[in-house]
């Protein structure tokens, strides 16, 4: 009985590999405990040694402890009514519980289901859209074998993801401009087509162009940068089977079909699936800015995200509680968080790759 | 795929050329046609602000500058440099992009190292510990109350300079100290060993061997902590409370934004040589440059910096 339960109890060994011991082979408790010793003394005597390793990991531990994991812990708010304090914490542990009151008030409200909602819808486009474009530009730079004229396209290319948001959306906001705002504004080149083709004026304060403003902006500053992955795995497909197809009397066509798709599958399949993990991980900068290019709320139709609509709401108004503004948060982090595992397990099951 | 194709195959190779299929000449084209066109319409809105921000006052106000300046005037990058608040900004983002990608590089670099190690006692642990934080992320209000409450214990500490809580508490990625542990990772393991025989210890090793055989990773990392501290906005603006300790975004945006507003009210009456619009292209154009320079001289790393490989061990 000694020995089975010495079996279950070690940890050190896998216990079906002692089970298939004979019995006077097992090694009795005073020598496992003796084997746990020496491997304590061992492990201790490990860690000694490596103390410079340790020293080299605490900056980074304290930063994530303070800067990561303490907000984290800081997220109990959204179970209490938030009064601002000056102790630990700057009030979040003094506040009184209020149970899950906040949930409540946010899931009966229209606004933060309308936010919901237009965070997935957003990022439903910028996939649909944002996610073959690199891969058609990557097939393209594939194809271009001028080697001055490659490195200046990437250098051009990848160069708009470098800009900051805040430039790009002004730029937006002077490009977008049309003339008939105000009679002494000249209309930027993208609002005077847009008010002499379509007869659309104000695109920053109309919700119906605010997703393909979004859009095609994001496409404009990230396509170049994320083709470097997909270009990678083009180039990684070997020359002799576009030679094999070509004598076979494949047109380019087939040949991208045939050849060059199955040959970046992995790499395809893989990026879609992290792609739609990150489905509510949406950036909230960028839309912020968005939105105050125009006026005041005239966007927030299909503008407002789940981030957009705690910096908004909550964050600028003191008549709602911080509380509320968590409990949007925690709700967005936890079903972001099942997405991205979720992605990831799928990942690993279809690619045998995963991010994580 | 008709025999005619095998045909001129035969053909073809007398001359020595590459046989080129009509759909292959096709896509050719194509592509050459729609890189270049993308390519340039990435650049066209930078040379567009440069355009108007050099253009005269006419021109501009009238929607003329499609491209190159008309009536060429540098009164509005003169009035952008003779504003003091802007340069007061500038300062501070440079402050907070060199310090805080320093400090950004050391805790990465030192903590990447450790993490690649895997004799390390709970490696497995303190991956996790960074990992967790990319699946996991505390949301807006918390990390509010959070870098409210880092400030104040700053400034009990006697530190009133807001830049400081940019650099200490914001910008570090986890993905990017990833990045750093799998290419520590994958250099070969007998260096270690004989610098362990030749009498080195970790910080040494890490130093004169794992850092400079690991140059493209490190040299992206840096471009990547250096463009978004140079980029950061939005937390500066919700934390830095002190006007002369914020950043170029900030500023820039608030004055865009105003300029902005005024035109739009009607408020201003151009009478100088420049449009007020032309400000806001100058400061724009003054706020990407150091960008622009540094830029290429880092892209040609990107790709061996950046790939697939992921944050799996």
């Amino acid at each position: 009985m000694a020995d089975v339960q010495i079996s279950k109890k070690k940890t050190r060994f896998p216990s079906s590999q002692l089970d298939s011991l004979p019995p006077e082979m097992r090694a009795s408790e005073e020598e496992v405990e003796n084997i746990e010793k020496t491997y304590w003394k061992r492990t201790f005597h490990d860690m000694a040694k490596d103390w410079r390793l340790y020293i080299m990991l605490v900056p980074l531990l304290f930063f994530l402890l303070c800067w990561k994991y303490f907000p984290i812990a800081s997220m109990v708010v959204s179970f209490k009514d938030y009064t601002a304090g000056s102790g630990f914490g700057g009030g979040v542990y003094s506040s009184a519980w209020i149970g899950f009151d906040s949930f409540i008030y946010l899931f009966k409200t229209t606004e933060f289901w309308s936010a919901f909602r237009n965070t997935f819808t957003l990022s439903f486009y910028g996939l649909v859209f944002g996610f073959p474009f690199p891969i058609i530009l990557a097939l393209f730079f594939s194809e271009i074998k001028n080697k001055l004229f490659l490195s200046t396209a990437q250098v051009f290319t990848y160069m708009p993801k470098f800009i900051s948001t805040v430039v790009v959306t002004s730029l937006l906001g002077m490009l977008l401009q049309s003339s008939n705002a105000a009679s002494n504004i000249a209309a930027g080149p993208i609002g005077y087509i847009f008010e002499n083709a379509f007869h659309l004026t104000n695109l920053v304060s109309n919700p119906y162009a605010f997703r393909s403003i979004y859009i095609i902006s994001g496409m404009w500053e990230t396509a170049g940068y994320s083709s470097i992955v997909y270009f990678a795995a083009i180039l990684g497909i070997s020359p002799t089977n576009y030679e094999a197809a070509r004598i076979d009397g494949a047109n380019k066509m087939q040949q991208v079909r045939y050849v060059t798709f199955p040959g970046m599958a992995p790499t395809l399949v893989i990026m879609l699936i992290l792609r739609m993990g990150e489905l509510l991980t949406i950036g909230y900068e960028k839309i912020y800015l968005l939105q105050q290019l125009g006026t005041y709320g005239s966007t927030y139709q299909t503008s407002q995200t789940i981030s957009t609509y705690v910096i908004n709401v909550i964050m600028t108004s003191s008549s709602l509680n911080q509380g509320i503004g968590a409990a949007a948060d925690l709700f967005n982090s936890l079903l972001s968080m099942v997405l991205v595992l979720g992605s990831n397990q799928i990942a690993r099951k279809v690619s045998s790759t995963s991010l994580f | 795929m008709s025999k005619t194709n095998v045909s001129t195959l035969n053909v073809r190779r007398d001359h020595g050329f590459q046989r080129m299929d009509a759909s292959e000449v096709v896509f050719k084209v194509l592509a050459y046609l729609f890189i270049g066109v993308f390519a340039l319409l990435c650049v066209y809105p930078l040379i567009y602000s440069f355009s108007s921000a050099i253009s005269g006052r006419v021109a501009v106000s009238e929607g003329r500058i499609v491209l190159w300046p008309q009536d060429v005037q540098w009164d509005a990058f003169n009035e952008v440099i003779h504003t003091k608040t802007f340069w007061i900004a500038y300062a501070n983002t440079f402050f907070v992009t060199f310090f805080g990608t320093v400090y950004c590089m050391i805790l990465s670099i030192l903590g990447a190292y450790a993490l690649s190690k895997k004799r390390l006692f709970g490696n497995k642990f303190f991956n996790f510990l960074l990992i967790f934080t990319m699946w996991f992320s505390a949301g807006m209000i918390p990390m509010y109350l959070n870098y409210i409450q880092t400030r104040t214990i700053l400034s009990t500490m006697g530190i009133s300079d807001q830049k400081w809580l940019i650099v200490i508490a914001m910008g570090m990625n986890a993905f990017n100290i990833i990045l750093l542990r799998n290419a520590f990772q994958s250099v070969p393991k007998e260096i270690e060993e004989a610098a362990v025989v030749d009498g080195a210890n970790d910080f040494q090793i890490m130093s004169k061997i794992y850092v400079p055989m690991s140059k493209a990773t490190v040299a992206t990392v840096a471009l990547f902590y250096g463009i978004s501290r140079w980029n950061g906005y939005f937390w500066a603006m919700k934390t830095v409370s002190n006007v002369y300790d914020m950043p170029l975004q900030v500023v820039i945006q608030g004055q865009i934004a105003y300029i902005q507003e005024q035109i739009a009210a009607g408020g201003t009456i151009e009478m100088g040589t420049y449009a007020a619009y032309s400000v806001a292209y100058a400061m724009i154009v003054c706020a990407i440059i150091p960008i622009l320079i540094i830029y290429p001289f880092i892209q040609k790393y990107f790709a061996a910096g950046v790939n697939l490989g992921g944050v799996k061990e």
